[in-house]
């Protein structure tokens, strides 16, 4: 395998491998953007993953999948709404919750699915023409599918409503100072829920491309940690979908790095590095000083009662 | 008489309960059109709840809202705005990444569609800015505008809306004294142009100063409104806190011992990682009161946080009676004998949920007499909180409630009496009256004094100017972590202070 092969199918790959990555992080900023911090994202993942399995298999139709993926994710994610901004209940502690449930639900009723043979997938398009171009050709061009176009056009979208609109100043407004927010008459409960809706569809986007058109099988826990690394591609991004692009795909590429670089190294501690990651970037940024420095909602992770400073 | 036309606001017996306290007590409040008028009240009296109920904040449990002769509903901040009332709160409701035209228009439907025309919206608050004299920068966030500027956001959040009526919560709290008359400018201005203004305030001078009529709340209840052409301030004193006041703080002359504290060159970052702390040098004797005056948010909060161990410094050295104490931990402060009256008494200055003996002993349980080996002395505990609770003055039902049921002034005295039980060579203390009733400053104020007699130094730290006049023997000024002078207060002139807290070095010789 010459250098410029062996170049093109690792950043061909990370393309591939980044873009779950890249659409749950871009679900998780806006929820994180609103002040609700949702460590749910595991748990939204496999249950999109588990129902566009289910439905692609009885429907035939992996577009169907992925929708039906997305729905659920986006409903999954209502319960940790409903705890967190309704109840106001501990985040974390629902988050978690959420996560746990996700797991377990889709390994109690996945139990009779595994190495089942899907009827279709979502096929890998080549644009003629374009995938000529020499190096980045083949890379962009060439077998990929068409979710992963649709994910990267999602960022400058996404930049452009958090930072352009008036959606996007009102759902910062919320995650920074709630306060000020309601006080205007904007309605936080409504804007945090509706984010951690974005976030939950978009979780549930990037399980069913897993199942579905990534690697079209299910197995029980197939997300693998992919949840936790969302989290903290989200700090890592400093809650930005443009970094959050850059973060989704350097960590795919390191990831596969890691795995060509198997013949080296253990595997065991290669399979061990993605959580390494997540765990450095947390520990890094969950002392509180240095998430304010990093620009940090401000209300992250608060519940919102009016009248109480 | 005016007839009830005249009225822009009428509340009728408002009732709002919190857990354990009665807010508002049937409170009466009739406010006419385009006047200021003044809710004057102690910490505590209800004049924030009531407003809140206003706004829409709060919903009351009893009483009714009559705007302009109509009964209304004000179910949240949205139908308050839309009856064109505005409220300016003590902590401003401003988002501090975002610039000020963006805060300005926040929750408007400005533009056209999702996206926003910044071009008619900036020509608006423009005109505005202009009629009214409120210049400020619209691209600039709000977190790098001055306390005095975001004020000014404020307001004109409140006129972009073109609301009628205007509550203004302690607006002064945060300004200079040249900026608190601008402020009264621009307040009359405002009213000459047809709004009602409410003005919150504890202060009687500003009452006199700003208001057409006042209204005087206590413990929750409406005690009586006035025209202020016909009171004067010790009657409506009298009134706010329902015996005579008699403000006989004795000051004897001061008795300067060796230098205790010395700080040189001291620079720190804030929690956000700049710098608040720029170089700041000053000494402090025994048996002299240091008085910290400034803008809040000028790095009083972060030089007492390094005195105390709290903060490290990034530069600089500090030294107690010699000894060098720069970076150390609170524990070896706490034991060189220095004392700290935290700024947030409940967060910072007690664990709530503790009896009064135990928050009593916190500095000093792991000590004789009141442990031996892993065994806390009962005996000697109760002991220690009969005698604080006999010099201090706290009242209390009993030794063994929780110290949060207290009421803030007892909280204060426990937290006082702790500190200065050992009889400390220096009290950092912040913001020591702040929140507490004229009653329970004026013994926390002669407890400080007492401290100063016995020869204690004291670096007071404080928002309240009249208090670091009292107080102080020396008075220091900071702006932007920045030491812009250090006067003696004997005959020091408020206005020359004031340019200082806004940034002018001092031109007087240096103390």
């Amino acid at each position: 395998m010459g250098w410029e092969t062996w170049i093109i199918t690792t950043l061909s790959r990370s393309l591939a491998y980044g873009t779950p990555l890249l659409l749950g992080t871009l679900g998780e900023i806006y929820a994180e953007r609103s002040g609700v911090l949702n460590l749910g994202v595991e748990g939204m993942m496999i249950m999109g993953a588990y129902s566009a399995f289910t439905t692609t298999y009885i429907t035939g139709n992996p577009w169907k999948g992925i929708l039906v993926g997305a729905i659920v994710g986006g409903v999954f994610s209502l319960v940790h709404a409903f705890a967190s901004v309704t109840l106001k209940a501990n985040q974390v502690v629902s988050g978690l919750s959420l996560t746990m449930l996700g797991l377990g639900l889709s390994g109690m009723f996945g139990r009779g699915w595994e190495g089942k043979p899907l009827p279709a997938t979502i096929s890998k398009i080549t644009i003629s023409g374009l995938s000529k171009i020499p190096l980045l050709g083949p890379i962009f061009f060439e077998g990929q599918n068409l979710i992963v176009y649709m994910t990267i056009l999602l960022v400058p979208l996404l930049w452009y409503i958090l930072y352009r609109t008036r959606i996007g100043i009102t759902i910062r407004s919320v995650g920074e100072s709630p306060a000020t927010a309601d006080s205007l008459g904007i309605n936080v409960a409504r804007v945090r829920y509706v984010c951690v809706f974005i976030g939950g569809i978009l979780a549930g986007l990037s399980g069913g491309y897993l199942s579905v058109a990534y690697r079209p099988a299910w197995t029980e826990g197939m997300t693998a940690g992919m949840g936790w690394i969302v989290i903290a591609l989200t700090i890592f991004a400093f809650w930005n979908p443009v970094y959050g692009m850059l973060g989704a795909y350097l960590f795919a590429a390191l990831y596969h790095l890691a795995f060509r670089m198997q013949i080296w190294v253990s595997p065991e501690l290669l399979k061990a590095m993605p959580y390494a990651f997540a765990i450095l970037v947390l520990i890094f940024v969950s002392r509180g000083t240095l998430q304010k420095r990093m620009g940090a909602p401000a209300a992250l992770g608060l519940p919102y009662t009016r009248g109480e400073e | 008489m005016d007839n009830s036309k005249g009225y822009a606001i009428e509340l009728h017996g408002i009732v709002k309960r919190f857990p354990g306290v009665v807010a508002n007590d049937g409170i009466d409040l009739k406010v006419r059109r385009g006047e200021i008028h003044c809710l004057l009240g102690e910490n505590g009296a209800g004049k924030t709840t009531l407003m809140r109920v206003l706004y829409g904040l709060y919903r009351p449990e009893e009483g009714e809202i009559i705007l302009n002769g109509q009964s209304v509903h004000m179910t949240s901040p949205r139908a308050a705005l839309n009856h064109h009332i505005g409220m300016v709160h003590q902590h401003f409701r401003l988002v501090p990444t975002l610039s000020v035209e963006e805060n300005i228009i926040l929750g408007l439907d400005e533009g056209t569609g999702p996206l926003m025309n910044f071009r008619k919206t900036r020509e608006k608050i423009s005109a505005i800015a202009d009629e009214y004299g409120l210049p400020v920068d619209l691209q600039a966030k709000i977190w790098q505008l001055a306390v005095g500027q975001q004020q000014r956001v404020e307001i004109l959040k409140a006129l972009y809306r073109e609301v009628d009526i205007l509550i203004m919560d302690e607006p002064t709290s945060v300004l200079t004294p040249q900026e608190v008359d601008q402020l009264f400018t621009t307040l009359r201005t405002l009213v000459d142009d047809g709004l009602t203004i409410i003005f919150i305030t504890h202060k009687l001078d500003e009452v006199m100063k700003v208001s057409d009529r006042v209204t005087v709340l206590r413990q929750g209840k409406h005690v009586a409104t006035l025209s202020t052409a016909e009171t004067d301030k010790p009657t409506l004193a009298k009134l706010m806190v329902g015996r005579e006041v008699v403000f006989r703080l004795k000051k004897s002359p001061i008795k300067r011992r060796e230098k205790f504290l010395e700080v040189n060159d001291l620079y720190a970052l804030n929690d956000r990682g700049l710098l608040a702390l720029r170089g700041v040098s000053f000494e402090l004797f025994g048996g002299e009161i240091l008085g910290v005056a400034g803008v809040s948010g000028n790095g009083q909060h972060e030089l007492a946080e390094v005195l105390t161990g709290l903060r490290k410094s990034a530069k600089g050295r500090v030294f107690l009676r010699k000894k060098e104490i720069t970076n150390c931990s609170t524990r070896e402060i706490n034991d060189l004998k220095v004392a700290h009256i935290p700024a947030e008494r409940i967060r910072m200055g007690i664990v709530p949920s503790l009896s009064i003996c135990e928050n009593l002993i916190l500095k000093k349980y792991r000590h004789s007499p009141f442990s031996h080996g892993e065994f806390l002395d009962n005996k000697e505990i109760e002991e220690n909180t009969r005698r604080a609770i006999l010099d201090y003055k706290i009242v209390a039902p009993s030794y063994e409630i929780p110290v949060k049921l207290l009421s803030g002034g007892n909280i204060q005295k426990v937290v006082l009496a702790r500190e200065l039980s050992e009889d400390p060579i220096l009290i950092i203390a912040v913001h020591p009256t702040y929140g507490l009733d004229i009653g329970a400053t004026e013994q926390v104020r002669q407890i400080l004094l007492a401290q100063r007699e016995r020869g204690a130094a004291t670096l007071l730290i404080s928002e309240d100017l009249e208090e670091i006049m009292t107080l102080s023997d020396r008075i220091m000024v900071l702006f932007n972590g920045e030491v812009m002078g250090i006067l003696d207060a004997e005959g020091a002139n408020i206005e020359e202070i004031g340019l200082m807290m806004a940034g002018t070095r001092y031109r007087g010789e240096e103390l």
